[in-house]
């Protein structure tokens, strides 16, 4: 492997370039809860991060947290599901067929125009306050990228690649499962990671028009009652949620895609 | 303009019966390629081509870019249809892609997920032949090719001399009696060139396949072939075919001897005369 040589490097380059991060981020914390206390910050305008930790340890331990996480992560994966299922489906279906193209592509594009937060209001009126209209509104978001990213990809196989299929008397379909599927690969996973991280978003937005549980629906609460600190510790879980997704899809792609080589990234994916 | 738009439409085709002489496998007759750009304008690509092939026989087509060469092979391999004119294999009117052909590419176009060997694999797949029979084979090209223990290797871990080696041992996997080749050894260095033309030497004169090779290089066309069929652009056709009859095996000393300059002058002297000089 040619990697060989120049992973002890990388390795080291990696550690290294973790203490550093480790050592801002320390900084940063420091300095934040340092500039709080000097400067006297009221707690409701920014939380030092010792009382944001402790907020994120107290809902810990009532319970609280886990179960909304529950709920939101719950209607996260099954609109990001759905809507991916439901992209990956239809753009099979357009990238196959020009006359299914004509017919569906227009209205995909019409409502693709409609800022999907619009629409969420109808939504929660339609499929009421439980988790149903999360998930239908986290699916409509991730839908899209999935969609798009199929056809594109089901269309960028090479000319040339095609052109030896079919010199070697390959029919549409071998042409298709051998060469056109794979070349889609890729791109499908940039729709994947593009929709996954749009499904948090779709899923809290959903639980800000109306919820009775999740971590949107938490964050409204911890805010009337001026609870910043704890507002924040959601924050921080919502981010580290959107973090981690993502770094699921980037190792699924790594591992299935491999031949896409993205050199450097390497290590810090394996 | 009735009269233009006439002329584009193709011409009734000419049947060319097979010949009883069994040797000719591919007869091409008035073969007529012609392009229609966005503008209107109708540009011949390939003009009254006429060419019969001789089983066994190592055909050099040159050329300068534009002369339609590659158009003319890709034309043969089926993957391009033609305007007029006809072509017979093997006493057939070709119709489409045959499993009796290999084809190598300028690129060596590789697929990046398949392994050498999965790549070499590729046309017994397709044609659903015999894998355990074939792969053995496979095996066998790779290694004559200088590639023994790359099989399990990725393209992207190869040179490109090696994924041009494994390009040529896809196209000769299943055995096709006739080989087309598109400048096969365009891209790579002078030396490697070298070797492969002798590689290509060997491999013809072993098992006595029909050969068609599209080069830029006239000595190299001189050193492999048979017949050196001479192609000019705008519109693409044959001015001449020189008949090269060196002794077999031709070697590399050979190309300073006289006789082989002869040859080269013979088939330059026409670009000169046609005042393109970018071969």
């Amino acid at each position: 492997m040619s990697g060989n040589a120049g992973a002890p490097t990388a390795l080291t380059r990696w550690t290294g370039n973790l203490l550093l991060q480790a050592a801002v981020f320390c900084i940063f914390i420091s300095g934040w809860e340092g500039a709080v206390r000097f400067f006297g910050i009221p707690k409701i305008v920014l939380p030092p991060p010792s009382q944001i930790a402790v907020a994120m340890w107290e809902s810990v331990r009532s319970g609280d947290l886990q179960w909304h996480l529950a709920v939101t992560m719950y209607e996260i994966m099954a609109g990001f599901v759905i809507g991916a299922v439901g992209g990956l489906v239809l753009g099979f279906i357009i990238a196959l067929s020009p006359l299914m193209e004509r017919i569906f592509y227009p209205y995909v594009i019409a409502f693709q125009t409609i800022p999907k937060v619009a629409i969420a209001p109808i939504i929660v009126i339609w499929f009421g306050y439980g988790v149903a209209s999360k998930i239908v509104i986290t699916a409509t978001i991730a839908f899209f990228p999935l969609l798009a990213n199929t056809i594109m990809g089901l269309r960028a196989a090479p000319y040339d690649q095609v052109e030896m299929m079919v010199s070697y008397t390959a029919t549409r379909w071998q042409v298709f499962r051998m060469v056109r599927l794979l070349q889609a690969l890729p791109y499908i996973f940039v729709g994947l990671d593009v929709a996954i991280v749009l499904s948090v978003i779709g899923a809290i937005v959903g639980e800000f028009v109306g919820a009775k549980a999740g971590l949107g629906y938490l964050i409204l609460q911890k805010n009337f009652n001026f609870d910043m600190a704890g507002t924040f510790a959601i924050l921080i879980i919502l981010s580290v949620i959107g973090v981690g997704l993502h770094a699921v899809i980037v190792v699924a792609q790594r591992r299935i895609v491999f031949w896409m080589d993205t050199t450097g990234d390497r290590v810090t994916g394996a | 303009m009735p009269s233009l738009r006439a002329s584009i439409l193709p011409l009734p085709s000419a049947t060319v019966a097979a010949h009883g002489d069994g040797t000719c496998l591919v007869r091409i007759a008035a073969l007529q390629k012609t392009y229609k750009t966005k503008d209107g304008n109708v540009i011949e690509a390939l003009k009254d081509i006429n060419l019969d092939v001789r089983a066994s026989e190592f055909i050099g087509i040159v050329g300068p870019s534009g002369c339609g060469k590659t158009t003319l092979l890709k034309i043969l391999a089926g993957i391009l249809d033609r305007s007029a004119g006809e072509v017979v294999m093997a006493g057939e009117s070709l119709d489409g892609p045959s499993r009796e052909l290999g084809v190598v590419f300028q690129a060596p176009v590789l697929l990046p997920w398949r392994t050498v060997l999965q790549n070499v694999m590729v046309p017994v797949e397709v044609q659903k032949r015999d894998r355990a029979v074939f792969e053995k084979r496979a095996r066998h090209l790779l290694a004559m090719a200088g590639l023994s223990g790359f099989e399990g290797k990725y393209p992207s871990e190869l040179s490109g001399g090696m994924q041009q080696r494994v390009g040529i041992c896809r196209a000769l996997v299943h055995d096709p009696s006739f080989l087309l080749m598109d400048e096969p050894f365009g891209a790579l260095d002078a030396m490697t060139r070298e070797t492969m033309n002798g590689e290509l030497q060997r491999i013809w004169s072993e098992s006595r396949k029909t050969i068609l090779l599209v080069t830029h290089s006239i000595a190299e066309a001189v050193y492999l072939a048979d017949r050196v069929v001479v192609m000019t652009p705008r519109p693409g056709r044959i001015v001449d075919v020189v008949t090269v009859d060196l002794p077999r095996p031709r070697t590399l000393a050979m190309q300073n001897t006289p006789e082989f300059g002869r040859f080269v002058a013979a088939i330059r002297r026409h670009f000169h005369s046609e005042g393109s000089l970018d071969t």
